[in-house]
């Protein structure tokens, strides 16, 4: 049995429209992957594909030996998929909305009596059991909804911008959770994002751009694409100081509706020199490190929305 | 066998649960048929005097059957309306990644919507002595299961309707254009005797025509002076069901289709 999920040239069009162009890539078990990109960047096409609840126009795709197209039964017992909106019978308690997941997966009886107590504990649920899901917070929600995920023990577990809805505490909490099962279960795991904080927890990240996959690797093998610090500058009138600065530093430098961005080395120097330069024109200027949004707004020359 | 066994029952389960804790909702499946009967039964009882009958019958007593087959008509739309927001967010998304097979998701929330429409069917059924309808064994088994076979097969047309929806006003939508003129030409509301002879073909084409005449056959047992000039039980149940056999056919296949 292969251990790894690949990918190669998936292909997918809505009628006309295409939402994923070629897409290429392959996840090796013990990885948390993440697709990192805007809305409308197929990443949520990606999703519906890899869970195999739409069939793509063409591409490869294989999940540890079996082929999507002629073993969807058989990947569906590997899969665990936590979806972006609730999943959850509200109308039904904690325990039940488990049982009910458990019988669809085929466990019954003492076998998963068991593993449903195991998964309470785990997720410290033990002593909301019996309570309707709809009158849980939306943090204990997500819970029970990746303990249900969990329940028939998947090999590849798709989560579905995970953390849509959850204040950074529980994000954060979830991100480690989620590393810790990676690593000590060997399971495969691939969510979709739109945030960068969780795009950077990651072990690798694929940047999706209008269906493209513009950039593969670690987020700090990404970040080292751009040379140096990043200084962001706001100004009245972007156009005509974009490239009087270029001319003037001669330096790289990317446009996008808000902010000037200049990659350098020597980004200290550079923000004085810009503020002594053009004085009047500017309303604010930031110097970061270099974030995910700055490799993809070098990569596409867009704003990240 | 247990493979398909113990989804099936799970699915159905949760639809006996939804509908126990919200038992409001589903009331006004049988409130609203038991307003009608009352009302409209009441309201042409004196001028109602069919062609084709033998003997003298009531408006309300000609109406009982059709109220009970729209109660189970009603209980079939109300339990399978849901799939309409399940599918697209959340719940159903979840079931549909699971290896459980389309058949069998559909079967299981078919079941779970007979099982509800048969319900409030019951409780419709002991009504039925109030207008002087006496059953006996063979009429009550012959009446429980066209009903389960009548409930089973509508809820499959409501399924049908269900998961091809995009919004539950499309659901309504469908459900006042085809699934109302349905039941009103199916002899629910006047007998085919007497109407002009394209209603006729409507009715003779229609297939809850053979689940009204087939009800009626099985209240009566077979004593055909109170039911007019219908379809026989035997080509009624035969009729039925191939009814339930294409709906059950027919929600699969739509479940099952790509666009999903």
């Amino acid at each position: 049995m292969s251990n790894h999920i690949t990918v190669e040239n998936l292909t997918h069009t809505y009628d006309t429209r295409c939402a994923l162009d070629h897409v290429n890539f392959s996840v090796s078990r013990g990885e948390v992957f993440g697709f990192l990109g805007p809305n409308g960047s197929g990443k949520t096409t990606l999703f519906k594909i890899l869970s195999t609840l739409i069939t793509p126009t063409s591409g490869v795709i294989n999940i540890f030996g079996h082929d999507i197209y002629t073993e969807r039964k058989l990947i569906r017992k590997l899969l665990g998929v936590v979806f972006q909106q609730p999943a959850l019978d509200g109308k039904l308690t904690v325990i039940e909305n488990l049982r009910h997941q458990g019988h669809l997966y085929g466990l019954r009886g003492r076998q998963l009596n068991d593993r449903i107590n195991e998964l309470l504990k785990q997720f410290n649920l033990n002593d909301r059991t019996k309570d309707l899901v709809e009158e849980l917070s939306g943090g204990l929600q997500r819970r029970v909804e990746i303990a249900k995920a969990l329940l028939h023990s998947p090999q590849v577990l798709l989560l579905d911008e995970p953390s849509s809805g959850l204040d950074i505490g529980v994000r954060r909490q979830l991100s480690e959770y989620l590393s810790v099962l990676a690593e000590n279960e060997g399971i495969c795991i691939l969510l979709t994002t739109h945030l960068m904080d969780e795009a950077d927890e990651c072990k690798r990240v694929a940047i999706l751009d209008d269906g493209r996959l513009v950039a593969l690797g670690s987020p700090d093998e990404l970040k080292s694409q751009i040379g140096g610090d990043v200084v962001s500058v706001e100004t009245k009138n972007n156009e005509s100081l974009y490239n009087a600065i270029e001319e003037k530093f001669h330096v790289s430098t990317t446009i996008t509706e808000d902010y000037i961005h200049i990659e350098s080395t020597r980004a200290n120097d550079l923000v004085k020199d810009i503020m002594v330069a053009f004085p009047d024109d500017i309303l604010s200027v930031r110097l970061s490190k270099p974030t995910l949004e700055d490799v993809f707004i070098k990569l596409t020359g867009s704003k990240f929305v | 066998m247990v493979n398909i066994l113990v989804p099936v029952t799970t699915i159905w389960w949760r639809e006996i649960i939804r509908f126990y804790r919200q038992r409001s909702r589903l009331l006004s499946a049988i409130a609203q048929p038991l307003v009608f009967w009352i009302l409209i039964g009441s309201g042409l009882n004196a001028s109602f005097q069919p062609s084709g009958f033998n003997k003298e019958i009531g408006y309300i007593e000609y109406f009982y059957p059709g109220i009970v087959v729209l109660v189970l008509l009603f209980t079939a739309i109300f339990a399978t309306i849901s799939v309409v927001n399940e599918r697209r967010e959340g719940f159903l998304q979840s079931v549909l990644v699971s290896p459980v097979s389309r058949g069998s998701i559909v079967l299981g929330q078919a079941l779970g919507g007979t099982s509800l429409a048969l319900l409030q069917g019951f409780l419709l059924l002991c009504l039925a002595p109030l207008i002087g309808i006496k059953f006996s064994i063979t009429s009550i088994i012959i009446t429980i299961g066209v009903m389960v076979l009548l409930a089973f097969g509508l809820t499959n047309l409501g399924l049908i309707i269900a998961w091809r929806m995009d919004s539950t006003q499309g659901f309504h939508a469908i459900m006042n254009l085809i699934l109302i003129p349905i039941w009103l030409l199916s002899g629910a509301f006047f007998p085919a005797a007497g109407t002009p002879l394209w209603l006729q073909w409507v009715m003779k084409l229609n297939p809850l025509t053979y689940g009204l005449a087939a009800f009626r056959s099985g209240i009566y047992k077979n004593a055909y002076q109170q039911m007019g000039n219908i379809p026989s039980l035997t080509l009624s149940i035969i009729i039925i069901v191939i009814f339930c056999v294409l709906t059950y056919l027919g929600a699969t296949l739509t479940a099952s289709s790509k666009r999903i």
